[in-house]
């Protein structure tokens, strides 16, 4: 197929971009987004122009590197995958295809497609553990029994990848449901239970400073997740945040 | 013993590892602060170590091409992690997951190194599980165990398919808290390009930030390479596309030995190559083997058929289907260790039975699956009266509670539903077991230099078992680095900061420099990665799941001429001082180019079959692997000399004392 592709394109994070316009001929349905960028870089090589720089790494839907805002939906029209998964059986010929980076004030550009979110980590850093040396001086790991479903229910909440879609989803560029998911991974075990209110208090206070915005219930984050986080997990971390601000 | 001494203490098997950690020295906490560590990677390896050595009270400094350290290759892992916890009461010990692992590799690994893996590697799942890394569990709140390749016993854990992810957010969990301390600087989007020795000890690495292209000067008392394996030299593999072997070929050329680079896993369930857009391949956990059955047409106008589109898999009878895992090895069926799996598959294809356009690919069969979990449903659940329809339906509820992701990951791939028609799998690349060759304190040639994970060498010989990635990783990382570097860093509690001004670090940064002025100066006409592709159809075809000698030699003058042509004629866009992609993979396939050629050698070299190196010359009559301990049975060790073809050859034998080296069976 033949598409149309706009991209935006941006030499650093100093400079101002823009989005230029790009027409890509010989796509394939089987061929993945990302293959078809490569197949597009390819061109611009061998015509002496530089390629489009993008975020990408396992493309497998794991590692949480890729991220793209594609028609003005982050990881694309399909749900529950990320842009690597994301197949060009999706598109048809004679398709306008828009990318950009994901935007949000506490994600800012660092080259065209690509995106620093370091914000992220600083919110993990911040509290996202359970304070037990690495030593293996720990108790047998069965001695103790989790329920299956709070455990399962943890496991869910640890599937996230921190793309970063929830952020560029909203309207408010809030970080609610990455950070609830972290948070919820460990309250809902016992062994993050004894610590769990200084890990909400020192992780929500992190993500404020870094500038993502408020949560306003819109449950947008929710559908675009690649791994379909859910947003009870925001209830959990509002539950856990104020028990542990009232203490 | 030459040049390379193991130095596996001595002593039973059993009691090597505590009394060596009661004789070696310890550095004291107050010393400890003194002394600065630079680990290279931060997946499993990298990441478990720098918590526990920065938790000790080192200052720790880890670099990796990530935008964060949880997102390394580890995180891609599906399957599980194996431990000797015997929790299931199947008879599994640790002298059991020894000599699995031992035998699993065809008897290429050094018994001392696996026998502390096994021993540590209970230990692993409660570090995890204190961490907070939610493993399945059963309705009892207790840990789940399945089974996996070349074993029979049931003593891997899990988390669904994402068990990589979860060990690795908890590592990276523990790697958090330390940074959160200030013990861990982690420096991110940032790639080692040399290692700097000074008075031939290893005092720091020379490191692009990739985002500036500033090169920059890190020192260190001791440096530790977990880096990751070189898979990527076969251009498609289930790797990540920015896996790398650049740290670990990099010191080899400062004197590292290398190890094995022949020793090569090529997966067996893998989603077959869809055209030649393709850029990576992807995995489908070895945990599917557990409930789906291979098989291919008996007939060979059947596959035609299929290929053809004329026949649906699920047409055909049950007698005209040719499980031939089950029909070869009875005892392991769909079981038997990767390496024996994925020849089976090609011979299959290479004989015509292959089920896809290309003729390359094999049925993964759940059909089975659904009944037999249906009808354990049906019983549990009290249904009576049960349709085939509704036994069916429970069956597929339950698999997809154990592998709904993978599925779900094949189906956004393929575009079929593989709930309704057979998956279709092939071959692939998927891990190396050679590596920087390191002795029993995993310290490499080089003073001060370490290598943990599969950037090293050690454990799985010539071929790994399943589960098996992840408990080498974390082990190395949390339990072996801490003690082993402890004992050399003693001796450098006086020698203070190391000075990034000394003239090795010049002299390294400028080399770095003049590479990088060369690749955007030779302005050549062919892009980095069509020469990568090039190297990868030589290393597929030549250098692949079955080598001869003929090929050989042609893999190595194809690959060296390449590699002069990649020199004169390569075209890399844009500038040093900026983020610049292409010129991070320039960098990449230079390396790749000479580790192909070295790769090739020793391929050529071992004239034996050995678990995933498997030489057409050394078969039985069956189409086995044939090996040849009388001459072989070493790990072969190779020194740079100026040019991957003078490598010179260091043996160190393989000596089996606690295990009779048999014949591999899986019959």
């Amino acid at each position: 197929m033949n598409l149309t592709l706009k991209i935006w394109r941006q030499k650093d994070a100093a400079s101002k971009g823009g989005i230029q316009t790009y027409q890509l001929g010989g796509v394939e349905p089987d061929m993945s987004f990302l293959e078809m960028l490569d197949v597009l870089n390819q061109e611009l090589i061998d015509k002496g122009e530089e390629p489009v720089v993008f975020d990408h790494d396992c493309r497998e839907g794991i590692c949480g590197t890729c991220s793209l805002q594609i028609n003005g939906e982050p990881h694309g029209p399909d749900r529950g995958i990320t842009t690597c998964q994301l197949h060009m059986r999706m598109f048809k010929d004679g398709d306008t295809i828009t990318i950009e980076p994901f935007r949000a004030k506490a994600f800012p550009v660092i080259k065209d497609l690509v995106v620093d979110r370091s914000s992220f980590e600083r919110i993990q850093q911040a509290g996202g553990y359970i304070s037990v040396n690495t030593s293996g001086n720990t108790q047998d790991a069965n001695s103790i029994p989790i329920p299956k479903d709070k455990a399962d229910a943890a496991f869910y909440a640890a599937t996230c990848i921190g793309c970063g879609a929830c952020v560029a989803a909203c309207k408010n560029a809030s970080a609610m449901l990455f950070t609830s998911a972290k948070v919820s991974q460990m309250a809902l075990l016992p062994q993050g239970e004894v610590e769990a209110d200084r890990r909400v208090l020192a992780m929500v206070e992190q993500m404020d400073k870094e500038g993502f915005g408020n949560c306003t219930n819109t449950g947008a984050c929710e559908i675009e997740c690649p791994k379909g986080i859910s947003l009870e997990n925001i209830a959990r971390m509002n539950r856990e945040y104020l028990r542990a601000s009232v203490k | 013993m030459g040049v390379l001494d193991s130095k596996v203490p001595q002593g039973p098997l059993a009691e090597k590892w505590v009394s060596h950690k009661n004789e070696i020295n310890l550095v004291n906490p107050a010393n400890k602060r003194n002394i600065d560590v630079i680990i290279v990677g931060t997946g499993l390896a990298g990441g478990s170590a720098a918590a526990t050595l920065a938790e000790l009270g080192y200052n720790v400094k880890t670099f990796c091409y990530q935008d964060s350290p949880r997102r390394a290759h580890s995180i891609a892992a599906q399957g599980g992690i194996n431990a000797a916890k015997n929790y299931q009461g199947d008879g599994d010990s640790d002298y059991r997951l020894f000599y699995d692992t031992v035998k699993g590799g065809d008897y290429r690994a050094r018994e001392a190194n696996v026998y502390r893996l096994a021993e540590v590697s209970g230990n692993i799942i409660d570090q995890c599980v204190a961490q907070g890394v939610p493993f399945a569990r059963e309705y009892g709140g207790l840990l789940d165990n399945r089974s996996f390749g070349g074993v029979l016993v049931s003593r891997t854990f899990y988390a669904k398919g994402q068990t990589g992810q979860q060990l690795l957010l908890g590592c990276y969990s523990a790697m958090n808290r330390q940074i959160n301390r200030g013990k861990i600087k982690s420096y991110t989007r940032h790639e080692m390009l040399d290692v700097v020795l000074v008075d031939g000890k290893a005092r720091g690495i020379i490191a692009r930030n990739l985002v500036t292209g500033e090169i920059e000067r890190h020192s260190a008392h001791a440096v530790v390479i977990a880096s990751g394996g070189y898979g990527n030299v076969f251009f498609l593999s289930t790797n990540a596309m920015g896996s790398n072997v650049t740290a670990a070929w990099k010191v080899h050329k400062k004197g590292a030995f290398f190890a094995n680079p022949c020793f090569t896993q090529i997966h067996p369930t893998c989603i077959p190559v869809s055209g030649e857009h393709q850029s990576k391949l992807t995995l489908m956990s070895e945990s599917l083997r557990n409930d789906g059955r291979i098989w291919v047409p008996k007939k060979l106008e059947d596959a035609k058929a299929i290929r053809e589109g004329r026949l649906k898999p699920t047409e055909l009878a049950e007698e005209d289907r040719d499980y031939y895992l089950e029909r070869r090895y009875p005892a392991f069926g769909n079981l038997v260790p990767r390496d024996v799996a994925s020849r089976a598959a090609k011979e299959r294809c290479d004989a015509g039975f292959g089920v896809n356009k290309t003729g390359e690919a094999v049925y993964l069969d759940f059909s089975d699956a659904f009944m037999r979990y249906g009808r354990e449903a049906v019983s549990t659940q009290k249904i009576e009266n049960a349709s085939e329809e509704q036994i069916r339906e429970l069956g597929v509820a339950v698999v997809e509670a154990k592998y709904g992701n993978l599925f779900q990951m094949y189906e956004k791939i393929v575009d079929e539903n593989p709930y309704k028609t057979p998956m279709k799998i092939y071959p692939a690349v998927h891990y190396t077991m050679g590596g920087l060759w390191v002795d029993y304190n995993l310290q490499t040639t080089v003073p001060g230099l370490y290598a943990a994970g599969e950037a090293n060498f050690s454990d799985h010989g010539a071929n790994r078992l399943g589960a098996s990635a992840l408990m080498q990783g974390l082990a190395d990382g949390y339990f072996v680095l801490p003690y082993t570097m402890g004992d050399y860093l003693a001796n450098d509690i006086r020698t203070g900061p190391i000075s990034t001004d000394l003239p090795e670090f010049e002299e390294a940064e400028k080399n770095i420099r003049g590479q990088m002025e060369r690749f955007i100066n030779t302005k050549g006409t062919k892009s980095v990665d069509y020469f990568h592709k090039r190297l990868g159809k030589i290393m597929w075809d030549k250098v692949g799941m079955s080598r001869n000698a003929t090929g050989l030699k042609e893999a190595i003058s194809e690959i060296k001429a390449l590699r002069e042509e990649f020199w004169k004629d390569v075209r890399v866009p844009g500038i040093i001082d900026g983020m610049n992609p292409e010129l991070e993979k320039a960098g990449r396939v230079a390396d790749f180019l000479e580790l192909g050629e070295l790769f090739a050698k020793d391929a050529l070299h071992r004239e034996e079959s050995c678990g995933g190196h498997f030489r057409e010359e050394h078969q039985t009559e069956e189409g086995e692997a044939l090996r040849d301990d009388e001459n072989f049975m070493y790990v072969a060790a190779w020194e740079y000399t100026g040019e991957p073809a003078d490598a010179v050859l260091h043996k160190e034998d393989l000596v089996y004392e606690n295990i009779e080296v048999k014949t591999r069976s899986y019959k």
